[in-house]
């Protein structure tokens, strides 16, 4: 399984990997809001967790279709199902891999974006911590979605439509953290809870994933 | 270690294509499946890899011996040859590939990215892999697509020392591997009937009639 | 003679084509003397008028909107566990008819909304949970339209209904935490004190059953006219064989 995280890592950095993809789209939708929204410092550091939050999660899903959709079309993914490793596994460090690829620099690169919306400094280490909490969420929750849509042609508007209201709770308790932390309310309440789905998502999704998955393989 | 298939059923799409399909392999045997396009050879190798369930029938392999190897290659295409093949051998807990890249011809185009390989060469490292796999069932899907006749021997003697080994294999081809001792299943007249006319029922979509 | 009897598509043709006759009229009654009563025949209330009336459109509506869903969950268990095809045909034929009473309720909520507090539309947490499960009606039907293969179809949405499932109440809980709201607690509780005078009481009822026999008589009609596709499938499918 390490083999196959490495493997996909590698793939990732690699030419035409698609790294750092995600992070120049969280960075253009955050160059995009306040050109929309006006210059306004107090609006921006208003908006700005929910903003930065949304983008992050945009960001995810764009690459979310990849997860599968080239180990498919290669043949790599039934010759997977094949290998010694349990399905669940394998649909666990492809997880792992999408968060290490798309999650990760997000949250790095998520206190100079949040520079540019104005966030209050109090809100830095919230959003930083809020984002390394969550977006591991979403990478599960998304290839749950990935999986459920592998075999199909055009499965990426369809996998948005499917993968985005499962994204609900996570942006919610995600970007409460973010609000309160820089208005300096208590944060324990939303943090646990977004904790909380990560750690279920990443429990038991995996096991639907790899039942969508073995379905898709029929 | 036999694999014995015992009056299988195979379907795709919903519809059975195979039906009544029974043989047994023994350890160093082969077993090679003819029969014209769409009658059903990949559906049947799909099945017994265990990657869709049968339609009928029984299959018994010992847990974790077969080897698949399908039309596609599972290639990364970025990735260096020597790069490809370990992570197979990883993903097996297998050893050196030192000595399936020598069986294959490979040797010399070990740091070349697989996307710059022939259609060929692919085709072997893909063959490669089996060797790395170490498992003793291979089930190849035409194994001999885009070789040209130096590489169809290479590849025919490889098949021979892993059946010399102990392993077997199971061989949907219409070429001559150069192996006079595997057996050979017609799959022609296991050709699926409808099922008004004697073919297999219940499993499929009879519910609805 | 166990239930899973009528779990043979012939048998629930049988049994549910006789059922429907049946059905139709006392559905039809049971709509029309509730609405009818609720709209023409009961007072109008003191402070809200008789913009209150929408109540046996929108109360009804929303019920069948949240239990459609349920009744997906429980055909999706049974399909998973008991393979059963008309268990997944009915959860398929169920999901646009939620979809559509959630979005009724959606419409009459707003149209409630406007007079009570406004605004046609606002984002307390009752309301966003609708939109919610209304995009989770959309994502499930989408997906039963693009597979081909109708047991991959099954297959896939019922995993996709469980997980929903879950995910549509996390979402409940999120959105309550997130903003405390507007909307008014339910009118109907099964264990305290009825909120509702009787006036209004007896014709709610009415409509209320009168919309749960509409969703059972329309899931039967549309599961029927799923099981006939997948009976005509079969017979081309035959046909190609042959």
């Amino acid at each position: 399984m390490i083999a196959l995280l490495a493997r996909d890592l590698r793939l990732a950095i690699r030419a035409g990997g698609g790294f750092g993809l995600g992070l120049a789209f969280f960075l253009i939708v955050v160059v995009l809001v306040p050109l929309g929204v006006g210059p306004s410092g107090a609006t921006l550091a208003l908006i700005a967790p929910g903003i930065l939050w949304v983008a992050a999660l945009l960001a995810c899903l764009l690459s979310l279709d990849r997860i599968f959709a080239l180990d498919h079309e290669d043949g790599s993914l039934d010759l997977l199902a094949t290998a010694p490793i349990p399905l669940e596994g394998v649909v666990s460090v492809k997880a792992l891999a999408h968060w290490l690829t798309t999650g990760l620099p997000l949250v790095l690169a998520s206190p100079v974006l949040a520079l540019l919306l104005n966030l209050p400094a109090s809100g830095y280490g919230w959003l930083m911590l809020s984002l390394a909490l969550g977006t591991p969420a979403l990478s599960v929750i998304g290839t749950f979605g990935a999986a459920l849509t592998v075999g199909l042609k055009r499965g990426g508007l369809l996998m948005s439509l499917l993968v985005l209201p499962l994204y609900v709770p996570t942006l919610i308790f995600g970007a409460e953290v973010v609000k309160r932390g820089a208005t300096g309310q208590a944060v324990d309440s939303p943090l646990l809870l977004l904790a909380g789905i990560t750690a279920g998502a990443a429990a038991l999704l995996p096991f639907a994933s790899a039942a969508a998955l073995r379905v898709n393989l029929r | 270690m036999n694999l014995s298939v015992t009056d299988l059923a195979v379907a795709r799409g919903g519809l059975p294509v195979l039906e009544g399909v029974s043989f047994t392999l023994a350890p160093g045997r082969a077993l090679i499946l003819r029969g014209p396009n769409g009658i059903g050879k990949t559906t049947l190798l799909r099945t017994l890899a265990g990657l869709q369930p049968p339609l009928a029938g029984e299959i018994s392999a010992p847990p974790e011996a077969i080897a698949y190897a399908s039309h596609a290659d599972g290639l990364k295409a970025t990735l260096t040859v020597a790069e490809n093949l370990t992570f197979w051998a990883r993903i097996f807990g297998t050893g050196a590939i030192a000595p399936a890249l020598a069986a294959m011809n490979l040797a010399g185009l070990a740091d070349r990215q697989a996307q710059n390989l022939s259609a060929g060469q692919k085709r072997r490292l893909g063959l490669a892999r089996l060797l790395v796999s170490g498992r003793p069932v291979w089930m190849l899907d035409e194994p001999t697509v885009s070789l040209d006749t130096a590489s169809v021997a290479l590849f025919g003697g490889v098949v021979r020392a892993h059946l010399a080994a102990g392993g077997s294999a199971l061989i949907a081809t219409h070429i001559d591997l150069g192996l006079p001792e595997a057996e050979l299943l017609d799959l022609t007249p296991l050709k699926a009937k409808p099922p008004g006319q004697g073919g297999i029922t219940g499993a499929f979509d009879e519910a609805f009639l | 003679m166990s239930i899973w009897k009528y779990a043979n598509p012939v048998l629930f043709m049988r049994t549910s084509g006789r059922l429907l006759p049946l059905l139709v009229p006392v559905t039809a009654a049971l709509m029309l003397v509730g609405l009818v009563w609720g709209f023409f025949f009961t007072p109008d209330e003191m402070r809200q008028g008789s913009t209150v009336k929408i109540i046996f459109l929108h109360v009804p509506s929303a019920m069948i909107g949240i239990n459609a869903w349920l009744m997906m969950l429980v055909a999706s268990l049974i399909w998973l566990i008991r393979r059963h095809h008309v268990s997944a045909l009915a959860a398929k034929a169920a999901a646009p008819i939620g979809a559509t009473m959630t979005l009724i309720a959606l419409i009459t909520g707003a149209i409630w909304g406007e007079p009570m507090w406004g605004t046609w539309w606002a984002w307390d947490p009752r309301l966003t949970s609708f939109l919610i499960l209304f995009l989770f009606y959309l994502g499930y039907m989408a997906l039963w339209e693009a597979i081909d293969d109708p047991d991959t179809a099954a297959d896939l949405t019922s995993v996709l209904c469980l997980v929903g499932s879950v995910f549509a109440i996390l979402s409940r809980y999120a959105v309550n935490f997130w903003n405390q709201g507007l909307h008014q607690g339910p009118s109907l509780t099964i264990d305290q004190k009825q909120h509702v005078a009787d006036a209004y009481w007896y014709p709610l009822m009415i409509s209320i059953g009168g919309f749960i026999l509409f969703f059972v008589t329309m899931v039967l009609l549309r599961t029927r006219t799923e099981i006939r596709a997948r009976r005509l499938k079969a017979l081309l499918a035959r046909e190609r064989m042959a």
